[in-house]
């Protein structure tokens, strides 16, 4: 959450869902498509919208490191992208409206709904999905703490909990309440694993964990 | 007879510990790969079609502008021309095709024309219901004579609607054939039983149909069968001839994969002049979907209470049906009971704890219940803190400490579990179950590890797959109970003849020899003993393979549980604004395996109990017959800042474990609801008669308006 958003008290949620949004013309804007795509939606007017689509759209993105490129008609979310195109599929679709934060990933270290984005607005960008963060056998510490403080059950809500959780601690390494609720609030268990997921937080500031 | 039982306490080394899960790794790391992330190559993706109307009949159907859309593979009609829609919601026609922006298109493109039928989906007020029927009447001893006699009577008519399962990993699966033979990964509660259920309804031997969960994303009561989802996936991925991905979206998630049914009653109770109960009436109703409702079990806990009166009605809605939710029954009747006692208590001058505990004889464990309401009332410094209703404000904001108490059977279903040793020492154990996310997994890992006195990662264990042995459905807490017994019978017997084996090589006979600490040895002489790897050498060339089964003897599992929860809370009067500030859960399960993954269930209860007695609930719209919230947005869970501080407090140690196992996973939900709305009548005086506690209920019962009629 940038500092402008915890000003004027946002959520994470209502500010993603404005950001997402807003973010519409500036991914594009950005002249991230490569090749002759980036010809074919080259903007002649300042005031005009950009047009690509409705078939699919050159584009390529960092995914987890690796650089990726593919074709998506532009009504193709983030999600859906990762999911379906590039079977990357930590991030986990449950509301795909904004609501639950299951889908959370990083796009340039920032956390994202990727429900709530259209893939090319990616296009150019790095994102980090909860596999990028650590492995089984290297986990993140964040991973790892999820992992000692049993803050998973079935755990189809934890790839989404554990990169909102990794944002959280990388701008706030011991969070206030109100940080807590803000980069957390976004999220929705229903095992109900609350209990391990505040253990992760609070203990963050002693225990070691850290984010990013 | 071999004698199957649990290890001593003190020579428990798994047993009753803290391990982590196996699987929190690969989840915490998004490395699991769940049903619904199974891409196989050549995947099409499918999209249902449901019926906006709340009840029609459909009068004609057509498929050709789907049919003609390129991407599109199958467009397969579910209901066609004549059939008879009774629910919003319910599958029309069904499309697979290269992308899911494809499948949703051509679902678009389908034109059905009905003819709408009338509708009826609210069910809080029976007297407008078309179907309602009379579902049972009893009478024990003379409840009118007891009313009038009684020294307090109370009367109220309280009620909680319908809610969702809304499981985050939706209900679906992946098809795949290989010309006959069917593999699907199911996000299922039923490994083992699925099989048999799909190949009936696609007219293939269940010995052809493959049924994998490694894991899955929650379940709570409603993913049991194939469902018509299921078998139409199946249909897809036969005719397309390519795996078919087909899972619901979130909207029909929420309106046909699974509800709660609602409970409505008149209830009146009575009490004499020393606080025990002496009559109860009540006239219940609910509703859940299509089939109604069967009478709620009341009064709850409480069920020796003599002189009483039962009536129920069942109401058909024009609404999917419902389906188990997790504890089936018991928070509804939780809630109508536990609140008319405690307005009881009210109405008699007495500490509701101080209620309860004299009427304990009427409840089928007493002693247990004495017990819990000691420790949890220690926890809360009830004592202390609790005072009559309405007495605790700062401001607007009132205070309030509501109890309530729950049983549960949780007796282990029938599992059958083949565990192998190794030449070479490796041991595994292989289960027809599934982990839901209770940690199935983990416990089989650590009844294995125990057994053979072997660390946890030195064991291994297969679940999750229909071709192992076949154990039940994960349902009413019957999982842990049934998947430890077979285990540790299997790996019992398997010790044993390993044990045959390494006995002449260490002057003993088998029955002295024990296994601890990965060495087997003379017990008391852990001098004359060997290491793990050397004992299972003495076995020979070929690994020795037991199977066990539950039911089965030994005194390894039973059932039958109780718990109390205190919930604290703040009311704002102005806004209506309840919130939990604190939750306290005193709970027993016979002998646990795993305390951590045990207060993870317990705690997970009281959240989930949090979101349906403040949030919860399906809003159907009268006119259009539809749901009015079919989303995560106002379908409201409870978040992480919602649920206040939560305390647990296992009961265990002797009087406890010699129980032996007994299910956890319903018990802990049960309560909230009550121990809550208590919590509230304690702040604000009176009684919100209706779950959940929004804030305009809350308004309503403080301006004396309100209730279900
Ligand atoms: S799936 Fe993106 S917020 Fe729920
Ligand atoms: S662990 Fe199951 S939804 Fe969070």
């Amino acid at each position: 959450m940038t500092d402008d958003a915890k000003r004027s008290g946002l959520s994470r949620r209502s500010f993603l869902c404005s950001g997402a949004a807003g973010a519409l013309s500036g991914g594009l804007a950005a002249g991230l498509l490569p090749g002759d795509a980036a010809g074919a939606a080259a903007v002649t007017d300042a005031e005009a919208p950009d047009t690509v689509g409705p078939g699919p759209v050159e584009i390529e993105l960092e995914v987890n490191g690796a650089t990726r490129r593919l074709a998506v008609e532009p009504r193709v979310t983030l999600l859906d992208g990762l999911r379906d195109r590039l079977d990357v599929t930590g991030p986990k679709r449950v509301c795909d409206r904004g609501t639950c934060g299951a889908c959370t990933v990083l796009e340039d270290g920032r956390p994202i709904y990727a429900c709530s984005r259209l893939m090319i607005e990616s296009a150019g960008r790095s994102i980090t999905t909860v596999e990028g963060l650590g492995s089984p056998d290297a986990m993140h510490d964040v991973q790892q703490a999820f992992v000692e403080n049993d803050a998973q059950q079935c755990g189809y809500c934890t790839p989404g909990f554990v990169v909102a959780t990794a944002a959280l601690l990388a701008r706030h390494p011991a969070p206030s309440e109100q940080e807590i609720e803000a980069g957390l609030g976004g999220n929705l268990c229903r095992c109900g694993t609350y209990k391990g997921i505040r253990a992760v937080v609070e203990g963050a500031g002693g225990g070691g964990v850290s984010g990013g | 007879m071999a004698d199957y039982s649990w290890p001593e306490a003190d020579r428990r080394a798994l047993i009753g510990s803290r391990p982590a899960r196996l699987d929190g790794p690969v989840k915490s790391t998004g490395f699991a790969k769940y049903p619904s992330d199974q891409n196989p190559s050549g995947l099409l993706a499918a999209k249902i079609l449901t019926c906006p109307h709340a009840h029609a009949r459909i009068v004609g159907i057509d498929t050709s502008a789907a049919e003609a859309m390129p991407g599109v593979r199958v467009v397969h009609v579910i209901q066609g021309e004549g059939a008879e829609i009774q629910w919003a919601g319910d599958e029309v026609a069904a499309v697979a095709a290269v992308t899911e922006e494809v499948a949703r298109d051509a679902v678009r493109a389908i034109r059905v024309d009905y003819e709408v039928l009338p509708h009826f989906v609210t069910e809080e007020n029976r007297d407008g219901a078309p179907d309602a029927r009379a579902a049972g009447e009893r009478a024990e001893g003379d409840p009118d004579a007891a009313f009038a006699a009684a020294h307090r009577t109370v009367e109220r008519t309280l009620g909680m609607p319908q809610m969702a399962h809304m499981c985050l990993e939706p209900h679906g699966q992946v098809c795949s054939w290989d010309g006959d033979e069917l593999e699907v990964h199911a996000s299922t509660q039923a490994v083992s039983t699925l099989a048999g259920q799909f190949a009936t309804e696609l007219g293939v031997p269940a010995s052809q149909v493959r049924i994998r969960t490694e894991y899955m994303g929650g379940g709570f009561g409603s993913k049991f069968s194939p469902d018509r989802w299921g078998i139409v996936g199946a249909e897809l991925a036969r005719k397309a001839g390519a795996p078919v991905k087909l899972f619901l979206e979130r909207d029909q998630e929420v309106t046909v994969a699974g509800s709660r049914p609602s409970a409505f009653a008149r209830i009146r109770a009575a009490a004499d002049e020393q606080g025990r109960l002496v009559a109860w009436d009540s006239d219940s109703w609910g509703s859940g979907g299509l089939p109604g409702t069967g009478q709620t079990p009341l009064p709850y806990v409480f069920s020796r209470l003599p002189n009483r009166r039962l009536r129920h009605t069942s109401v058909p809605t024009n609404l999917a049906g419902s389906r188990a939710w997790r504890a089936p029954n018991h928070p509804q009747a939780c809630f109508l009971t536990m609140a008319v006692l405690d307005d009881l208590a009210d109405e008699l001058g007495l500490d509701p704890i101080d209620f309860l505990d004299r009427n304990l004889d009427l409840t089928g464990r007493a002693d247990t219940y004495r017990e819990q309401l000691a420790i949890a009332g220690e926890m809360a410094s009830w004592k202390e803190r609790w005072q009559p209703r309405g007495r605790t404000r700062e401001g607007a904001v009132h205070r309030g400490l509501g109890v309530s108490v729950h049983t549960w059977g949780g007796r282990g279903h029938s599992s059958n579990c083949d565990v192998t040793v190794h030449p070479d020492g490796a041991v595994e154990a292989r289960i027809g179950s599934q982990d839901i996310g209770t940690g199935t997994r983990t416990i089989v890992a650590q009844v294995l590890a125990e057994t053979f006195g072997l660390e946890l990662h030195e064991v291994r264990v297969s679940l999750g797959d229909n071709v192992y042995p076949q154990s039940g459905p994960s349902g009413g807490s019957s999982t842990v109970g049934g998947v430890t017994a077979s285990t540790r019978r299997a790996a019992q017997d398997a010790l044993r003849e390993v044990l045959v084996h390494v006995a002449p090589r260490l002057g003993a006979e088998p029955e002295q020899l024990v296994a601890g600490g990965g060495r087997v040895f003379v017990d008391g002489d852990a001098s004359r003993g060997m290491s793990w790897r050397e004992a299972a050498a003495q076995i020979g060339g070929a690994p020795i393979s037991v199977q066990g089964r539950n039911p089965g003897p030994g005194r390894l599992i039973s059932s039958g549980v109780g718990g109390v929860q205190i919930a604290e809370v703040e009311v704002d009067v102005e806004t209506g604004v309840v919130r939990v500030e604190r939750m306290i859960a005193v709970q027993d399960c016979g002998l646990v395996i795993n305390r951590r993954l045990a207060e993870s269930q317990v705690y997970g209860g009281l959240i989930m109990g949090v979101g349906y007695a403040l949030y919860e609930e399906w809003i159907p719209d009268p006119v259009s017959g539809r749901l009015l919230n079919a989303d995560m947005e106002f379908y409201k869970l409870a978040g992480l800042v919602d649920v206040g501080s939560l305390e647990v407090h296992m009961m265990t140690g002797p009087g406890y474990d010699e129980r032996g196992v007994i299910g956890l996973g319903e018990p802990p939900v049960i309560s909230p609801g009550a121990a809550i709305s208590n919590a509230v009548a304690n702040a604000i005086g009176v009684r919100v008669p209706y779950l959940p506690l929004t804030p305009d209920r809350v308004l309503d019962a403080l301006a004396g308006r309100g209730g279900p009629a």
